[in-house]
């Protein structure tokens, strides 16, 4: 949770919520958080467990990217 | 009392790497969600530590327009600014928290009040460079449970 807050402090474009998920079954249920720590990235992207700076950072660029309607355009 | 003195001491010691204010904007609703109510106090009394923490304590349902414009749509919900001084406004680095921030998640409400603070992210130069290209604003949600 820490990293991800980093990277909101590091870039203007990038927002954190951290989730003490216990209080809030419906996000549970509508993100599928079976276990923890589960970050999930953007619209589309997840993973569960703590991974390093780099490999968050790919997973941001990604979400970053156009989607498939942006790039047909 | 949520800090006996040895827990306030090593906060305190914590705190001592503040750089600039912090302001901790706390939405509760004690009909609609009592245990709110205890983040709600707990942070107030986390206020009392620190003369460069500021406290704001707000009715989800009163305060619904400063809910919304903050974007807490959850409580209990923390926002976590760098306050600002002498008539500054407040920098939002888009920091929130939501829940009972216990055990291993207050450790972390303690990093990012300090981080928030210094405003340095401690992330790697090629990282920074990274982050400086991006396009598209992105979203992270990170879920916890207390352990």
């Amino acid at each position: 949770m820490r990293l991800a807050y980093r990277f909101a402090i590091a870039s203007d474009k990038i927002t954190a919520d951290g989730v003490e998920v216990t209080g809030f079954p419906d996000l549970a249920r509508r993100y599928r958080v079976s276990s923890v720590p589960k970050t999930v990235v953007g619209e589309g992207g997840e993973f569960v467990g703590a991974q390093g700076e780099s490999a968050l950072l790919d997973h941001v660029l990604k979400a970053a990217l156009p989607g498939p309607a942006a790039t047909d355009a | 009392m949520f800090f006996d003195d040895e827990v306030a001491g090593q906060i305190k010691e914590r705190f001592a790497d503040l750089v600039h204010p912090v302001k901790l904007v706390v939405f509760s609703q004690a009909l609609q969600h009592p245990e709110s109510e205890e983040v709600k106090r707990l942070l107030e009394e986390l206020g009392t530590l620190d003369p460069r923490l500021i406290v704001e304590s707000k009715n989800f349902i009163i305060d619904a327009e400063s809910a919304a414009s903050l974007k807490v749509h959850h409580i209990p919900g923390i926002a976590i600014l760098r306050a600002g001084v002498d008539g500054a406004s407040d920098i939002d680095y888009g920091v929130r928290f939501f829940g009972l921030p216990m055990q291993y998640d207050f450790g972390v409400l303690i990093d990012a009040i300090v981080d928030v603070s210094t405003g340095e992210s401690g992330l790697a130069p090629e990282t920074l460079e990274a982050l400086r290209n991006l396009q598209a604003p992105v979203h992270l949600q990170v879920f916890s449970t207390p352990t």
